[in-house]
């Protein structure tokens, strides 16, 4: 069971899902992606992410269409322990008695016997991955103690362990100062090159065009997936966010004193804006447009 | 028919039925807003929490009331307390503190046995109870019913939006104190009828039943109280046939009640749900017919 | 003095009968002591309360239809657990309601049924339980119940720990969520069945939270948390049985306040969460 010769791939084909209540989540939703990709996970709250999430992970059944992971359905995929998920900061119970080398051993579970016995090669996995995220010197230390960055690099730390081939995060960059964005987004990266497949649910805009390859936009369905430069664009995000995203565009007139006719655009929800400056994208480290009319 | 009537001419009936009606509609008005908050098993704390207080009056011949009181309000000082000075969870502290307050109480009866019935205080007993006993059940009930009359959409706002509220100018904390004091007085009401281990169905079933059938606040209570009250009619004049176990017959209604409402409710009940669902898969078959 | 002590320690256990409670209370008391600390860290502890208090219609139907109790107990108890997920799953309802409404309608319908049939049980024994009148087929019931599920917690822990920590991910790695979910609602329905005959339906309530909860504040380590809340367990199930005996009074509620007090000397003096410590640490 140690070597996989799976290809990463994800297929999510025309699904609807219905919860219980009969309120409908998400419908005719389909995007497929390769190996060695980042892609984004982008639609405002309540767009479907976590359904989608959910769906991917075999927690709800769609009652159309279907969701494929490395060509398999996905309860085969997960029993051969190739998919890994790094939770959102809010969901995890950081008074847990675990300290975060246990944590990062939960990554090794599937590989273990029955009864979770660490060998050799899982203590050296453990202690290769705390390594590579540069958590080593903190290994004995319960979760709770850590900083909001340093968190995230434990529950990465625990996918690299695993060597979960297909990753789900879902919002890995709440509560992380930039520098330690900066290190995940390395991290992610360099994952990426070793044939990973990522998914991202973010709502960091800004960042996404630094480190996503492909770009998925959710609102109840698909509304548009591909190559992050073809889909990422104002156009389509204005689709995505509808109302809720401020949207402010400087003219050519107003930026300049000369001929030069290239425009600023300012796009945000609440995090950090994605501003477009001409044809080229680029981030802006400080958040400057008023950002309170929602308050 | 006249063996229908028999109950109601005993005097203890009429002011058993009086009596349990009145405290099933002001505790069924409570459940409204513990349900919605999610404080429905505080409400069962409180009822295992007073045993010791009503166990430690008896023994001393103090009024119940006050006794019960004293013991609810240490219990909720120390759930409080805990909760604030560590990060256990709160559910494990709710558990934690009314089952040492109950075993408490029954470490006390046990010392001396002769001077209280515990299947009294745990089981309830409004048939066998005293006129004095009755007489303050009532008169907590009535003074929680007009202080509710006169609060109700103060209490609702403040729990709905607590900042809200105090821009406007409610008093929030002191609106929250007194609904727990109110709740822990038709606790201590209740005991008596339905008994410490029953209370919770009192104060959770009328209100989570009248959730399923309304959307609007007002109604919810209105809808509410009107289970309560009639189940608990009901439950007393039932048991009189049954002689005895008005409580376990009170709560088994409303629990008849839940059931029903919970598969039949027209907006939220389960077949209502399992329409829709139908509705939308037959959509995807047909999509001519409309959808997105 | 050392033998005056000791004379205390073997006046008791003089009498079968207290052996017998001895036994049973260590028993009990580690096994309820082991499922705490799960109970406590998936905040269920809830859950439990709602389950003892719903066996009640179990134990009676079973006495009418001759089976055994414990069997109808578990049942009931399994019933109430299952039936909260599914209602919880098709309704708007908050879970604690749902718990409120079906463990009181069992326990009702309990009651409405005990006191129609008046069997011989009696109804003290089933809610506070009757660990003096325990008999030898108890102890061996109870006995294998309690062996079992231990066993089964503490070969599979890692398991049921990763499910309480973080559903998605056990979830992901391709564990079956679904099946550690219904384990760890049998085993709880078993525990607490193993329980009644010594501290009835309430108090078990409390064995199945404050080990746990002692231990939380005293470990950062989930296998440590394991061995403190199994030590205090036994420790308070042998002293209450001692203390209750020369005061005369009920073992069950004896044991349910040593813990307490274990709790309460735990939160004040904790080395790292303790409130004392804390303050004299700022």
């Amino acid at each position: 069971m140690a070597d996989y010769k799976f290809n990463p791939t994800l297929k999510v084909d025309d699904i609807t899902v219905t919860y219980n209540n009969g309120h409908t989540a998400i419908h005719d939703a389909s995007f497929e992606l390769e190996a060695g990709t980042i892609c984004a996970l982008v639609g405002v709250n309540g767009s479907g992410k976590s359904t989608l999430f959910k769906s991917i992970m075999g927690f709800i059944k769609p009652i159309k269409g279907a969701v494929t992971l490395s060509g398999m359905a996905v309860n085969a995929a997960l029993k051969l322990n190739i998919v890994s998920y790094v939770p959102q900061a809010e969901d995890v119970d950081w008074n847990f008695p675990v300290l975060v080398e246990d944590v990062v051993m939960m990554g090794r579970y599937g590989h273990m016997n029955f009864l979770r016995i660490p060998n050799k090669k899982d203590k050296a996995m453990v202690a290769e991955a705390l390594e590579k995220v540069g958590m080593t010197e903190f290994s004995q230390r319960q979760i709770g103690e850590l900083s909001g960055g340093q968190k995230k690099r434990v529950f990465l730390a625990r996918s690299i362990a695993q060597e979960g081939q297909i990753i789900l995060l879902d919002e890995p960059f709440t509560g992380v100062d930039v520098k330690t964005e900066l290190a995940i987004m390395e991290l992610l990266k360099e994952m990426r090159d070793e044939g990973r497949l990522m998914l991202v649910a973010t709502h960091n805009l800004g960042s996404i065009p630094d480190f996503c390859d492909h770009t998925v936009l959710l609102n109840r369905t698909v509304l548009a997936a591909g190559a992050t430069a073809d889909v990422f664009t104002p156009k389509n995000l204005e689709k995505t966010f509808g109302g809720v995203l401020r949207h402010f565009t400087l003219g050519g007139d107003d930026l300049h004193d000369d001929d030069d006719a290239r425009s600023l655009s300012v796009i945000t929800d609440d995090e950090r804006p994605l501003v477009i400056y001409g044809k080229e994208t680029k981030k802006s480290k400080h958040a400057t447009s008023d950002k309170d009319e929602e308050a | 028919m006249e063996d229908l009537l028999l109950p109601f001419q005993y005097d203890y009936m009429n002011k058993a039925i009086f009596a349990a009606t009145f405290i099933g509609a002001v505790c069924a008005m409570l459940s409204s807003y513990l349900m919605l908050k999610g404080w429905s098993l505080i409400g069962d704390a409180l009822s295992h929490s007073i045993v010791p207080g009503v166990a430690a009056a008896y023994m001393i011949g103090a009024p119940y009331v006050l006794g019960a009181f004293f013991s609810g309000l240490l219990a909720s000082a120390a759930m409080g307390f805990i909760k604030a000075k560590s990060n256990l969870r709160e559910d494990a502290i709710i558990g934690l503190i009314f089952t040492s307050f109950f075993a408490l109480g029954l470490f006390m009866v046990s010392l001396s046995p002769t001077s209280v019935n515990v299947k009294n205080i745990v089981l309830g007993n409004i048939l066998g109870v005293s006129d004095e006993d009755i007489f303050q059940m009532v008169l907590i009930a009535g003074i929680s019913f007009v202080v509710l009359i006169f609060t109700w959409k103060d209490i609702m706002v403040t729990f709905f939006d607590e900042n809200h509220a105090r821009t406007i100018g409610i008093n929030t904390k002191f609106l929250t104190i007194l609904f727990f004091t109110l709740l822990s007085a038709c606790t201590i009401a209740a005991l008596q009828t339905v008994g410490a281990l029953l209370v919770i169905g009192l104060i959770v079933t009328p209100g989570a039943t009248a959730y399923l059938l309304c959307d609007r606040f007002g109604q919810l209570m209105i809808v509410s109280t009107i289970i309560g009250s009639v189940t608990s009619f009901f439950g007393a004049y039932i048991s009189f046939f049954l002689d005895g176990a008005t409580g376990g017959i009170i709560i088994l209604l409303q629990t008849l009640v839940f059931i029903i409402v919970f598969f039949f409710a027209p907006k939220y009940g389960l077949i209502a749900a399992k329409r829709k669902i139908k509705q939308a898969s037959e959509l995807l078959r047909n999509p001519a017919n409309g959808g997105q | 003095m050392m033998a005056e002590f000791f004379e205390y320690l073997i006046e008791p256990m003089q009498y079968a009968f207290m052996q017998r409670a001895l036994l049973m209370a260590v028993l009990v008391g580690l096994v309820c002591a082991i499922f705490s600390c799960f109970l406590v860290l998936k905040g269920w502890s809830l859950m439990g309360d709602a389950v003892s208090h719903a066996v009640l219609p179990g134990i009676v139907i079973a006495y009418i239809l001759a089976i055994p109790l414990s069997i109808g107990a578990f049942v009931a108890g399994l019933f109430c657990a299952v039936a909260t997920g599914y209602v919880k799953e098709n309704s708007r309802l908050k879970e604690d309601s749902i718990m409120g409404i079906i463990f009181s309608g069992m326990f009702a319908l309990g009651l409405v049924i005990y006191l129609k049939v008046q069997p011989e049980i009696h109804l003290d024994h089933i809610l506070f339980g009757n660990i003096l009148g325990v008999q030898a087929a108890d102890l061996w019931e109870t006995g294998i119940i309690c062996i079992g599920t231990l066993l089964l917690i503490i070969l599979r822990r890692h398991d049921l720990l990763l499910y309480c920590f973080d559903q998605a991910y056990a979830r992901a790695i391709g564990l079956p969520v679904k099946l550690i979910h219904y384990t760890l609602l049998v085993m709880l329905s078993l525990t607490i069945v193993a329980s009644l005959k010594a501290v009835g339906v309430i108090l078990v309530i409390a064995m199945l939270i404050a080990p746990g909860a002692i231990a939380y504040l005293l470990s950062n380590r989930f296998s440590s948390m394991l061995i403190i809340a199994s030590s205090v367990a036994v420790g308070s199930s042998i002293a209450g049985v001692f203390i209750s005996f020369y005061l005369d009074a009920d073992t069950g509620a004896t044991i349910i306040l040593t813990q307490t007090i274990i709790f309460i000397i735990t939160f004040l003096f904790a080395p790292k969460s303790g409130i004392l410590r804390n303050k004299t640490a700022i």
